[in-house]
């Protein structure tokens, strides 16, 4: 979160000026502390992954020979991954469009403050607070042959099993974990409409439909590309509930990107792959980040 | 005037409904948990369980030392938030209060750090943590999330409303750096440590796939691989897992309902700028 803050001003001025005096070491020890972490679990970390995915490495992840493009050439040939990338992108698009979709209902049902309201504006953002573990687990019993999915819809469907729908099962319970940082961001987008605005609008007779689409959503545009794009990121990191309810299974249809990650470091062993597929993850990852930055500054409309 | 007051009465109503609809699957979770097996497993699927049982509970605690991984999951939250909290202070009051040499160069680093995905890094993350022969320890479970970007932002935040007179008072009364920080920085932020300490329990009491990597005896487990160990243990009795997914929601449910208010404050304050 606090994605943006990058578009702030630069940066406010509160006295200690170092000019025409001798350097001042105290701000850099307050900074030691966390620099220290970021550069040992996230700097460090990141050149090694990229340095290793040019480089064939043993089963304990060490260095053996440098491979040049030979690890990447080797991936993007092969048919799982390309699977993979295709599973991961139509499972982005299904949690993306899903969870902003969802949030966006409940922001507008919620946007009219009641009195009460808390009665449901907390049940609606609840799922944030909701592990992806528990959450696959309650699903996994929802989804069985005999259970509650089966007996609503009034099927026989062995939703984890079934090839045709289970990535539409583990994107649903991904929707519903995702749904309720959507709502909060929507919401708090649209309570930010001057309250005066909307009510001069319904003075000219304006229906809560066009105030919604021509008053709420322009100027909630930030929060409503935010959400998108935070979906579309926080999509891909969906691990757990993989792990628990398919396996990635059946016949690969919800081997999504970091599951792939997981199978060729951990049971597999093979190191190179995993970091090169996880160069590829960040690779992904950054060009959304980098549409949401352009997006936020055009798409503001006032 | 009526018909205003029936239809707001009948849209909260609405409202009420689907509320009820999204959180569900929690409440058939906890509905489930206190069924027999063999309630669990008749067509059409019972709701509300026919006969109150809490056997499950019992069997979830025996087959996997569950409250053992609660712990565990406990301490790495409470030795997390405290880092967190000393370290997005100190970074964001040098960020607030200072001007140095490098310190927009200084700032970017840190907004790069949320360019890169924890996932890209963690397979690396994984082998420092075992090279260091820290496997299965509750350093390896913390270490990389002592510190973190959201908590520096929002500390900052905070700070950059702080007028400047007030340290430079401070200053002139002989109040040195720590003990402006300590004494009179912090305690008037307690509603942004408080929203930071919120966003971090539940992102750490929630984590999977790092405990899942660094622990692999029974001794350091944290909640959520325990909740991996049930659902694959004992797969067939599904009352079980479930009691145990009840117990492993439990803590992260009170603390978000407890603490929602400050937990949104801190989420949306520094995220998007209207």
């Amino acid at each position: 979160m606090g994605k943006s803050a990058q578009s702030e001003k630069p940066l406010l001025s509160h006295g200690n000026g170092t000019r025409g005096r001798k350097l001042n070491i105290k701000p850099y020890l307050f900074l030691i502390p966390s620099f220290l972490i970021f550069g040992l679990f996230v700097f460090y970390p990141f050149a090694k992954t990229v340095a290793l995915s040019f480089t064939w490495t043993d089963f304990t992840g060490k260095a053996i020979e440098f491979a040049g493009l030979d690890i990447y050439k080797r991936i993007f040939t092969n048919e799982r991954f390309i699977n993979t990338l295709v599973v991961s992108l139509k499972f982005a698009a299904m949690v993306g469009a899903g969870s902003f979709l969802v949030g966006f209902l409940l922001a507008a049902l919620a946007n009219e403050r009641q009195r009460f309201c808390q009665l449901y504006e907390v049940p609606f953002a609840l799922p944030m607070a909701i592990a992806s573990a528990p959450a696959a687990t309650i699903w996994f019993m929802i989804y069985s042959p005999n259970g509650i999915a089966n007996y609503l819809l009034n099927t026989d469907v062995r939703f984890l099993l079934d090839a045709r729908v289970a990535i539409f099962a583990v994107a649903l319970v991904t929707i519903w974990l995702n749904m309720g940082v959507s709502f909060i961001f929507l919401l708090t987008g649209m309570r930010n409409v001057p309250a005066e605005l909307l009510e001069s609008a319904s003075i000219d007779g304006a229906s809560k439909l066009v105030r919604l689409v021509r008053i709420i959503i322009p100027i909630a545009s930030p929060q409503i590309f935010f959400v998108i794009f935070l979906n579309l990121i926080s999509s891909f990191q969906s691990f757990a509930q993989i792990r628990l309810l398919t396996q990635g299974g059946p016949e690969n249809t919800t081997d999504v990107l970091v599951y792939s990650i997981y199978r060729y470091a951990i049971s597999d062993g093979r190191f190179e792959t995993a970091f090169a597929q996880s160069v590829v993850l960040f690779v992904i990852i950054l060009c959304f980040t980098l549409l949401q930055f352009r997006f936020e500054k055009k798409g503001v409309y006032y | 005037m009526m018909k205003k007051y029936l239809s707001g009465g009948l849209f909260y109503l609405l409202k009420l409904l689907i509320a009820v609809v999204i959180i569900c699957p929690v409440l058939y979770a906890i509905s489930a948990s206190f069924m027999t097996n063999s309630a669990l497993a008749s067509w059409p699927p019972n709701l509300i369980p026919p006969k109150v049982v809490f056997t499950n509970y019992q069997m979830a605690l025996r087959s996997v030392p569950l409250f053992k991984f609660l712990i565990n999951s406990l301490i790495v939250c409470a030795i997390v938030i405290t880092a967190q909290v000393i370290t997005a202070s100190c970074t964001a009051y040098a960020f607030s209060f200072f001007e140095f040499k490098g310190r927009n160069i200084l700032f970017m680093v840190v907004l790069a750090t949320m360019m890169i995905p924890q996932d890209a890094t963690i397979i690396a993350n994984f082998l420092t943590i075992s090279q260091l022969k820290l496997t299965d320890t509750y350093v390896a479970l913390v270490l990389p999330y002592l510190t973190g970007a959201m908590g520096i932002f929002l500390m900052r935040q905070f700070y950059l409303t702080v007028p400047k007179e007030l340290k430079e008072a401070a200053t002139i009364d002989g109040c040195g750096d720590l003990r402006f920080l300590l004494n009179i920085l912090m305690p008037i932020s307690i509603p942004s440590i408080a929203s930071l300490c919120i966003y971090v329990f539940i992102q750490t009491y929630n984590q999977f796939l790092w405990p899942l990597l660094v622990t692999n005896t029974m001794d350091k487990r944290t909640v959520q691989v325990g909740m991996q160990m049930l659902h694959n243990s004992e797969a067939a009795e599904y009352g079980i897992v479930l009691a145990g997914a009840v117990m492993v929601l439990i803590p992260s449910i009170v603390v978000f309902i407890i603490g929602q208010k400050y937990l949104i404050k801190g989420m949306t304050a520094g995220a998007v700028k209207g």
